[in-house]
């Protein structure tokens, strides 16, 4: 009862770091339909933020929480000068886009290569979040032991989402950026500033990737190479989600986690690898616009 | 508009045309009768190869590999050289791709003449550029603690046999009483292989082995795998996972709760600078098996970590495969003196009749003729808050080298 429970609990907690992940991309590549191969990257600028700020300002204690907006607006920027430079030019050719971005991510390993040199770096974790909780004690002596920093980034993923929706559906940007995606031609015409938005739009979701970066750090390595282990799995919430739907994201990332989860417990690693995909692979062939699909009225 | 997309397929087909001729020379020239590699020893240098992962995944480790080879062959050259050659290293870059280093070691063997090839790290590409060195009968010199059950008479084994580091490891967690282990491993050849060692050796010394566990390289999800351990109650968990999976496995395990003191952790990975890059905070107390640790006593290994720091940094560590690698080209310079030659056969024929050793970092090393490897200790050692690793156990003297556990009963069947 204990495993299963501590078993759902890893399942929501390998979820809410999948969503974190493909959260900035679900607006890039879900709004937008920018292939952003240099996605990875932008969530290693956000956890190389948290290195550089716990060597510079803060100690470990608050690192985590001051990174977060610098983070963001790292990764932000860095999206920025990306659409700028490069991806505005191809927004009608998005095998182009997927080119391009990937030499990009390769050209900011690189950089963070030169700048942090190629071992991995290491930062300190808040003594609150290298604890855990201990939820309770079943007579047979195996406890449920929840991680802090699981709590942590599950608190984050779930806040990021809630932020993310409000300025979606209350704000006056969300409102334009859910017009040029339903409708890029009758936005434009109706004065909205397209391009203006896509950037935004961009900023937003690179941002998310910055903040997706911050608390990485926690659990796994920091290094150059972060970024490429983490793409694959935030482009498949993306696609298995639908596309330009922020539901299908949340819910396929869980799904996900869970059944990752589940399936590991009983087999191994690998095994759960392959079925998730398999499982993946069976619902596209079902249901191959993803979860959920966008209804527009546009002819495109 | 027709006319220049025309031209335009017809220079690409060109280009391609070339492409496909050039590649058909190189393949000629490889495929070629190959009576053993030629030495050029015709200037007043002599030329050996330098095979590292300068890019890629590996280079994490590769690079402080090549960095240490350079030094010793700096300090070679510094007291003379070989034979009254200086030593001119070619570096080539395995690019963590085992294809590319099987390529690059060709091209070091038949177009650079290099006399010996000093690198390689994962299993994977040593047993790629295997064929290649025994083709051309080339040397090369393989610096890193490796699975055994091999010995190719053209590759010298620098680095640990299984039972100059697993096996001590084992005799180590037996001698603290920890009777139930927990395996886990990456999924490839090295952790699948000893982990069979493992398994023969815990069924013959009373231990048991209640789980077992692969992640595929580069996995950094471990949640599931720190819960079954948990569960699992064992009394230490032997680790051989590689490279990134290792931080987010202890990264895991302490927010799981689990503690050094409550379930320890043996690893024969991690090294000085596996250590830098995981995080102290995480690893404090845990324990590692090498032959050598930056803090190993003796004058030659304080020579060695002053020279070390004072070419690549105060903060720079030194670890066991790298040691190993900075002992390898010592031994080659002994063997090639003893021969007087750098001719392959003759190098060879110097190591196989013994007496090649070297005052080491790790203390003495003697190279064992038959079977190429080296009488190394073996070391248990705990991990400091400080990040270096101090040793808390050694096996007194050299284990001989037994790369196919001959001369262990419960081993046979094995291979």
């Amino acid at each position: 009862m204990t495993l299963v429970l501590s078993q759902l609990f890893i399942g929501s907690s390998i979820g809410a770091v999948l969503l974190l992940i493909a959260l900035g991309l679900s607006l890039t590549f879900g709004q937008m339909n920018v292939i952003n191969m240099a996605h990875g990257e932008l969530i290693m600028a956000g956890a190389y933020t948290v290195y550089v700020l716990q060597k510079t300002i803060t100690g470990a204690g608050a690192s985590l929480l001051v990174a977060l907006p610098v983070a963001f607006l790292v990764s932000g920027g860095m999206g920025v000068v990306l659409e700028f430079l490069l991806i505005r030019r191809l927004y009608a050719r998005p095998l182009d886009t997927l080119l391009v971005t990937w030499g990009v991510s390769l050209m900011l390993q690189q950089l963070a290569r030169d700048i942090f040199g190629a071992p991995n770096v290491q930062t300190r974790a808040p003594d609150l979040l290298t604890g855990n909780v201990k939820i309770f004690s079943s007579a047979s002596g195996s406890d449920l032991v929840v991680a802090n920093s699981r709590l942590f980034i599950l608190a984050l993923a779930l806040l990021a989402v809630a932020a993310l929706t409000l300025v979606l559906r209350l704000t006056a940007l969300g409102r334009r950026i859910r017009a040029v995606v339903q409708n890029r031609d009758l936005a434009a015409v109706s004065g909205i500033p397209t391009s203006r938005v896509d950037r935004l739009t961009f900023f937003i979701g690179s941002g998310l990737a910055g903040i997706a970066g911050v608390p990485l750090t926690l659990v796994g390595p920091i290094g150059p190479t972060m970024g490429t282990n983490i793409i694959v799995d935030a482009f498949l919430v993306v696609v298995v989600g639908g596309i330009g739907h922020l539901k299908g994201t949340v819910i396929v990332a869980f799904a996900l986690g869970m059944l990752q989860s589940i399936v590991e417990y009983s087999t191994t690693l690998s095994v759960a690898k392959v079925l998730v995909f398999l499982a993946i692979v069976a619902f596209l062939q079902w249901r191959p616009q993803g979860l959920f699909t966008l209804r527009t009225r546009s002819l495109a | 508009m027709y006319r220049v997309r025309g031209r335009r397929i017809l220079a690409c087909a060109a280009i391609l045309a070339t492409a496909v001729t050039l590649a058909a020379c190189g393949n000629k020239t490889s495929q070629g009768p190959s009576s053993g590699a030629v030495i050029d020893t015709s200037g007043p240098t002599i030329k050996v190869g330098l095979l590292n992962s300068l890019s890629g995944t590996m280079a994490i480790s590769e690079v402080t590999v090549r960095d240490s080879l350079k030094l010793a062959i700096e300090e070679i050259n510094n007291s003379g050289g070989v034979l009254g050659k200086k030593i001119d290293p070619i570096s080539e870059d395995g690019a963590s791709d085992w294809p590319t280093f099987a390529e690059k070691s060709e091209k070091l063997i038949s177009q650079d003449h290099v006399a010996a090839v000093f690198g390689c790290w994962t299993s994977a590409s040593r047993k790629a550029v295997k064929p290649v060195f025994e083709k051309d009968k080339s040397l090369l010199f393989y610096p890193v603690q490796y699975e055994g059950l091999e010995q190719s008479p053209y590759i010298f084994y620098t680095g640990a046999t299984t039972n100059q580091q697993i096996v001590p490891g084992l005799d180590y967690l037996k001698s603290q009483g920890k009777t139930s282990i927990y395996l886990v491993g990456s999924d490839y050849v090295f952790p699948r292989t000893a982990n069979k060692i493992i398994k023969a050796y815990a069924a013959a010394n009373g231990m048991k082995v209640v789980g077992e566990d692969y992640a595929p390289l580069g996995s950094t999800e471990f949640s599931t795998i720190v819960n079954k351990v948990a569960a699992s109650k064992a009394d230490a968990v032997f680790n051989t996972l590689n490279g990134d999976s290792n931080v987010a496995f202890f990264k895991e395990y302490k927010s799981a709760g689990l503690t050094a003191e409550k379930m320890p952790v043996v690893s024969v990975s991690i090294a000085e600078e596996e250590v830098k890059s995981i995080g102290t905070q995480y690893l404090a107390g845990q324990y590692t098996a090498w032959n050598y640790y930056q803090t190993t006593p003796g004058a030659a290994n304080d020579k060695f970590v002053k020279a070390y720091k004072a070419k690549y940094g105060a903060d720079k560590p030194t670890s066991d495969p790298m040691e190993a690698a900075y002992v390898s080209v010592y031994l080659w310079k002994a063997m090639v003196e003893k021969a007087g030659s750098f001719e392959v056969e003759k190098v060879k024929a110097a190591a196989k009749t013994g007496g090649i050793t070297f005052d080491a970092p790790e203390g003495l090393v003697t190279v064992d003729g038959d079977t190429q490897h080296v009488y190394k200790t073996a070391r248990i050692g705990k991990i400091g808050a400080d990040g270096l690793i101090t040793e808390v156990w050694n096996s007194g003297s050299p284990i001989k080298p037994d790369p196919y556990l001959k001369g262990y009963s419960w081993a046979t069947g094995l291979s």
